[in-house]
Formats: C-alpha cells, sequence, structure tokens
C-alpha cells in the first residue's frame, strides 16, 4: 500500500508565547511534531505493517522541519518529504499548504493519506480535508479507529463524543484524533537507521508551482496576546466561610450566578 | 457594502443548536445590511426554518433528502453547494461543531475560498469584516480577514451573542430540490454517549470534573452542583482515561470547546490541552487540594481543598442562594 502522512512542524505545547515586532517570536523554542500527527504516523505504520508497502511523511515547512521528519522516519516510516518553501512564499494560510500537498500527492497514486485533525498552533483543522478535496477524494475527519479490508475501509469517527462508524473505500483521507493509537517512541536503532532513509527536499518549483498558484486567501492583521488575567484570588480562612465568599463574590461581583 | 450572507443551520435530536442562532448574528454583521439566508440540510428539517427567522434570518432555503438523514461530507456538500450556486452569497457562516469543522474545507476547497475556522468575534472595521481567533491553544489570539472568495467562517459556540428572537418575524421558507448522488462515505452506526441535559459546548455553566473526583461515584458531587445551577458536567481528559466518564464529557483540545459564564475545575490539575477548552470562560473557578496546581493560574477564584468537602458545601450555599433571591 502507498501509504502517505501530513506532517506539521509545531510549537513544543508548552511552549510560552512571546510577541516580537506584531509576530510570534520563534527564537529559541522547541519544536515537536504536531501531536495529532503523531497518531497519524503511527497509525500509517500498524497499516504498513499489516498489508505492506510504504510509508512516505510530507510536511510543508523549511529548514528546521528536517529535524521533526528524521523523527519521523525514526518511528519507522520508510521515506521523508520536504517541500520547502522558506524561499518562495512570503505569506500563506491553510488554502497554501493544502494546494502544495495536493501538488505533490496528485499524481503519487496513494492509497491512504493520513493527518492530524488539527495543528496545535494554527488549529484550524482545514488541511486535511481541503487536501482530499482537491485530490477529490472521501474523507474521515477525528477517526479514533481504522480497519481496512481490501479496498474497504471502516473507520470509527469521534463526533462531540458520539462516535459513527463509517464504511468508506480506498483511496481515502483520514485525520487522526486522540484515542486512535499509542505512539511509539523512537528506538536508538531507529535513530541510527533514519539517518540513512531518504528525505528529499522540494520546492514550488518542482512541483510547476508559482507563487500567484498558492497566494494565501486570507490574511493576518494583527497578532495579540489575551490581556494579563490578574492573579486569581485564592481564598483563606475556615472552609465554611471560604465557601459562603466564593458564592457571595460569584454573585456580587463576577454577577454570573 | 451590503452583501448576502448564507448561515447553515445545524439540528440536533430535532432542533437547531444554539450556534446556529449566533451564526445568524454573525452574519448579520458581515452582511451590513445585506439579506442573511437560513438554509437547511436534512430528512425533514422544513419546520425549523421559521425558528431561523425568529432568531434573524430574512429568508431560508430547505434542502431536504432521505439521504440527508444523517450528515455526511458528501451528501451535506451536495446540498449546500447547490444553495451557494442558486443564491450566489457573498459570505457563509457555520457553527465550529463536529458538523462545521468536516463540512467548512471541504466546501472552501471546492470553491477556491479563503475560511476562518473558530472565530469567536466579528466586527466591520476599517471597511473589512475582521474576525478574531484564538491560536496556540488559547495562549494567543489573531484577526483575520478574507481575501480571496467568500467572507467565510465557522464561529465558536457561546462567543457571539445571538439576536433576541421575534416570534412575530415572519419570513419565506422555500426548497430546493437536489439530487443527492454518490455518497463514498456511510454512516453504518451511530453510538450515542451519555449527553444528558444541557449541550455541554452551550452551557452557561459547566462543573468539570479531573482525576481528583477519583471515581465514577465521585462526579456525584458535581452533577448535583450542575444541577442546582441548571449547568453541564464535563471532565478532564484524565478523568475520561481512569474510566470515571465517557469521553462524551471531555473537555480541551480533544474534546470539547466551552465558554460557560461559570466553569468550576474541581480535581483538575490544569494541563494545556485542558485549557485549550475552556480558558475562554468568563469566569473560572478552581478546587484543588494542591496550591501549586496550574488551575489556580488561570482561575479568578480558587479554593485550595479537598473537592469532597467544598462541593457539597458549595452546592448548599447556592441552593440558598437561590431561596433568597
Ligand atoms: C508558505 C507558507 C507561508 C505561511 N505563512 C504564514 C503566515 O504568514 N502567517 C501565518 O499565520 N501562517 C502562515 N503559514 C501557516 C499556515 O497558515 C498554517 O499554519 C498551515 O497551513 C496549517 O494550518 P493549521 O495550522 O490551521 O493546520 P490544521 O489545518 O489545523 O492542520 C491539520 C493537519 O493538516 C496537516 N498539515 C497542516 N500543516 C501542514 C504542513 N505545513 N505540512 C504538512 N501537513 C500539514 C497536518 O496533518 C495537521 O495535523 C504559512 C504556511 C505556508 C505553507
Ligand atoms: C495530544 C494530547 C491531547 C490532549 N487533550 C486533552 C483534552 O482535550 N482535555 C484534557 O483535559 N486533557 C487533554 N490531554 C491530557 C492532559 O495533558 C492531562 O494529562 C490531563 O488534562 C490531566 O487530567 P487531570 O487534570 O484530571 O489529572 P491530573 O493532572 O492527574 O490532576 C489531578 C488533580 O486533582 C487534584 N486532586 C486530587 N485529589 C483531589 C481532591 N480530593 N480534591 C481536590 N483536588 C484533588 C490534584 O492535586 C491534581 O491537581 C491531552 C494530552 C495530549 C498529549
Amino acid at each position: 500500500m502507498n501509504i502517505y502522512v501530513l506532517m506539521k512542524r509545531t510549537f513544543d505545547t508548552e511552549e510560552k508565547i512571546v510577541l516580537n515586532g506584531g509576530k510570534i517570536n520563534e527564537d529559541g523554542a522547541e519544536f515537536i511534531i504536531n501531536p495529532y500527527d503523531e497518531y497519524a504516523i503511527e497509525e500509517a505504520l500498524q497499516v504498513r505493517d499489516a498489508n505492506g508497502g510504504e510509508v512516505t511523511v510530507i510536511s510543508v515547512g523549511n529548514e528546521e522541519t528536517e529535524k521533526q521528519l528524521r523523527t519521523a522516519l525514526a518511528m519507522g516510516a520508510d521515506k521523508a518529504v520536504l517541500i520547502n518553501t522558506e524561499d518562495d512564499v512570503e505569506n500563506g494560510d491553510q488554502f497554501t499548504t493544502a494546494k502544495i500537498l495536493a501538488e505533490y500527492l496528485k499524481n503519487k497514486e496513494a492509497d491512504l493519506i493520513l493527518g492530524g485533525n488539527v495543528a496545535i498552533d494554527g488549529a484550524t483543522g482545514q488541511v486535511g480535508p481541503r487536501v482530499a478535496e482537491l485530490l477529490n477524494i472521501p474523507y474521515v475527519t477525528t477517526i479514533t479507529k481504522l480497519e481496512i479490508d481490501g479496498t474497504n475501509v471502516t473507520v470509527t469517527r469521534d463526533v462531540e463524543g458520539d462516535s459513527e462508524v463509517i464504511a468508506t473505500s480506498l483511496p481515502l483521507l483520514v485525520t487522526a484524533q486522540q484515542g486512535l493509537n499509542e505512539p511509539r517512541y523512537p528506538s536508538l536503532p531507529g535513530i541510527m537507521k533514519a539517518k540513512k532513509k531518504p528525505l528529499d527536499e522540494l520546492e514550488l518549483d518542482d512541483l510547476d508551482l508559482e507563487e500567484d498558484d498558492v497566494e494565501a486567501k486570507t490574511k493576518t492583521i494583527e497578532i495579540y496576546l489575551p490581556p494579563k488575567k490578574e492573579a486569581g484570588r485564592v481564598l483563606t480562612g475556615d472552609l465554611n466561610d471560604q465557601v459562603k465568599e466564593l458564592v457571595h463574590l460569584l454573585h456580587t461581583e463576577a454577577k454570573v450566578i | 457594502m451590503s452583501r448576502k450572507v448564507l448561515v447553515l443551520g445545524e439540528a440536533r435530536d430535532g432542533s437547531l443548536r444554539n450556534v446556529s442562532f449566533e451564526a445568524i448574528a454573525a452574519a448579520k454583521t458581515i452582511a451590513e445590511g445585506g439579506e442573511v439566508v437560513g438554509v437547511l440540510v436534512g430528512k425533514a428539517v422544513s419546520a425549523l426554518g421559521a425558528e431561523l427567522v425568529h432568531y434573524g434570518a430574512d429568508r431560508v432555503v430547505v434542502v431536504e433528502d432521505e439521504k440527508l438523514t444523517q450528515y455526511t461530507s458528501d451528501g451535506f456538500a451536495q446540498a449546500l453547494l447547490a444553495v451557494i450556486d442558486q443564491e450566489k452569497p457573498a459570505g457563509l457562516v457555520l457553527g465550529h461543531t463536529s458538523l462545521g469543522k468536516d463540512l467548512s474545507p471541504r466546501i472552501a476547497g471546492r470553491l477556491s475560498s479563503g475560511l476562518i475556522s473558530d472565530a469567536t468575534a466579528v466586527e466591520v472595521a476599517g471597511g473589512n469584516i475582521v474576525f478574531t481567533r484564538p491560536i496556540y491553544s488559547g495562549k494567543a489570539f489573531e484577526k483575520k480577514i478574507v481575501t480571496d472568495g467568500l467572507i467565510f467562517a465557522t464561529v465558536r459556540p457561546n462567543n457571539i451573542t445571538p439576536l433576541a428572537k421575534e416570534e412575530s418575524k415572519t419570513g419565506e421558507v422555500s426548497s430546493l430540490s437536489v439530487e443527492i448522488k454518490d455518497l463514498r462515505a456511510v454512516i453504518k452506526e451511530v453510538v450515542r454517549k451519555a449527553t444528558e441535559g444541557v449541550d455541554l459546548s452551550e452551557a452557561k455553566v459547566v462543573i468539570s470534573g479531573g482525576r481528583g473526583v477519583k471515581s465514577e461515584e465521585g462526579f456525584a458531587p458535581l452533577k448535583e452542583l450542575a444541577q442546582v445551577l441548571g449547568g453541564a458536567v464535563g471532565a478532564s481528559r484524565g478523568a475520561c482515561d481512569a474510566d470515571y466518564c465517557d469521553y462524551s464529557l471531555q473537555i480541551g483540545q480533544t474534546g470539547k470547546v466551552v465558554t460557560p459564564d461559570l466553569y468550576i475545575a474541581c480535581g483538575i490539575s490544569g494541563a494545556i490541552q485542558h485549557l485549550a477548552g475552556m480558558s475562554n470562560s468568563k469566569v473560572i473557578v478552581a478546587i484543588n487540594k494542591d496550591p501549586e496546581a496550574n488551575i489556580f493560574k488561570v482561575a479568578d477564584y480558587g479554593i485550595v481543598g479537598d473537592l469532597f468537602e467544598v462541593v457539597p458545601l458549595l452546592t448548599e450555599e447556592f441552593k440558598k442562594l437561590k431561596v433568597h433571591s
């Protein structure tokens, strides 16, 4: 089976956000594989191991993204592709990313494409379904279970806590929800092997795309931090009094009750 | 400049979700005096049309078909695209719900349009329609505009105030017939979980339990408090993973995003993935026995103590307040 995983390099979940000249300051920040993409990678490896084939992890990013792609290779992916847009595109959005990914994927005859259901930084969840639409293949989002039998696929999907069992078929794009699996850690031999696995780097030119073809359809006009919350009031004294005070505050000061 | 804006109304268990009324309010802002047209897609949904009008839609277009009984991206995309084709709107608003998240990028992809997901506010500023949305798990916000295609957004539940309901308002409810074909993914089974009582993402008060609740029975005092306050019960991933409650109660990055007036976190440490789902709440109360717990950093009020002592006392005190007022 020909399996592709869409992977985004994101800020570490725990990273503090600092603005610098109206932009998120990336200096010194830790970066990780988007956590939901780890589930996608793990699932891809399991599908490959059960059905045979090859797993290719693709990311639209910059030079730094190599690190996360190597980690994916160390987990067990066979190949990685970095589409480096650093020199070509200044402002992009979800359309940009999806268009580039779809252009790369369009003649790859992918049987299965997996992504995360959402990236923890940009957090739109648009990229997966946009790619599927551009490739004209079905998709199922926020999946927690995937079963493949020939070209028939049964997927369980999380819908605000309820679940739906969906019957569909390959070729297919799915996006991973937490609960799909437990992603493995790269093993030491895995890390050694990863160094020798192919990691191709492409630019827009290689995909016959011009900057205009991928021009963003939205624009960010401002980024700001939420107003700093005043330190909350931790109540003190006798517990009964604290409870009385809390109810009083919620009623008269916060006026929410 | 006034423009026509479509709003997809979303029904659940036969009634419209609040977020649909909030989406109409957003659409009104976007329309700048233009027409707001409600869209309903389903098997037998036209009866809901009047309510969309009561909340501000000027008229409603309904697409009904047996194949639209349940949401599928193929079926609903065909229906909505047909309405877009007929109405030629300049804007489109959906709720940022499971359905909205699944469907909107597909429509945007097909129409080659910009899309602003998970907006918590919309305003007209400097001649633009400007949307606000949280990024980095709510640690920052961005203001965005659409520069190409429809002015297209999904709105986060419980953030945009709906217009006052006007029962006397009338508007045309027309139907559009669309041939729904080639469903490439079909639903075989739906497993509905808990969700009794108030819809978590629309609740004005949420009482949430974490691993500190310690057992399924441990949720009982939280349920009682929720009942007294007319709120809903939520949970952290920790509580769900430990099997104290169902995953349908989970709040956070993976679970539901809630923006109630009052959020009471009981025995929840305050991991960033949890905060992503509730930090926009108007007032946050933390009850935790560990004074160092991260949840106190986002709380407006905190009580350091054992939730099994504090929560029942709170319930009693709120009961008294209710009697007095
Ligand atoms: C050339 C370029 C320029 C950009 N410029 C800006 C800018 O100026 N300002 C700005 O705010 N943002 C910019 N971005 C980032 C962009 O707006 C989004 O962050 C990105 O496209 C993903 O959107 P998201 O974070 O909402 O991801 P989501 O749609 O939430 O991600 C869902 C899933 O899609 C897949 N996916 C997402 N992104 C990628 C990726 N890059 N590669 C592979 N798979 C992916 C993953 O599987 C992920 O889990 C730029 C992106 C590109 C490609
Ligand atoms: C990709 C990813 C996605 C995730 N998504 C989510 C998500 O959507 N939602 C979510 O919640 N988590 C999510 N998590 C998990 C998150 O990181 C935390 O592990 C989780 O939120 C912890 O749950 P908790 O606070 O209940 O448990 P703990 O961290 O164990 O905290 C329990 C708290 O209870 C307190 N306590 C114990 N006993 C009492 C008592 N008797 N009275 C008062 N206080 C008491 C303790 O002091 C402690 O602070 C995600 C993680 C990952 C990696």
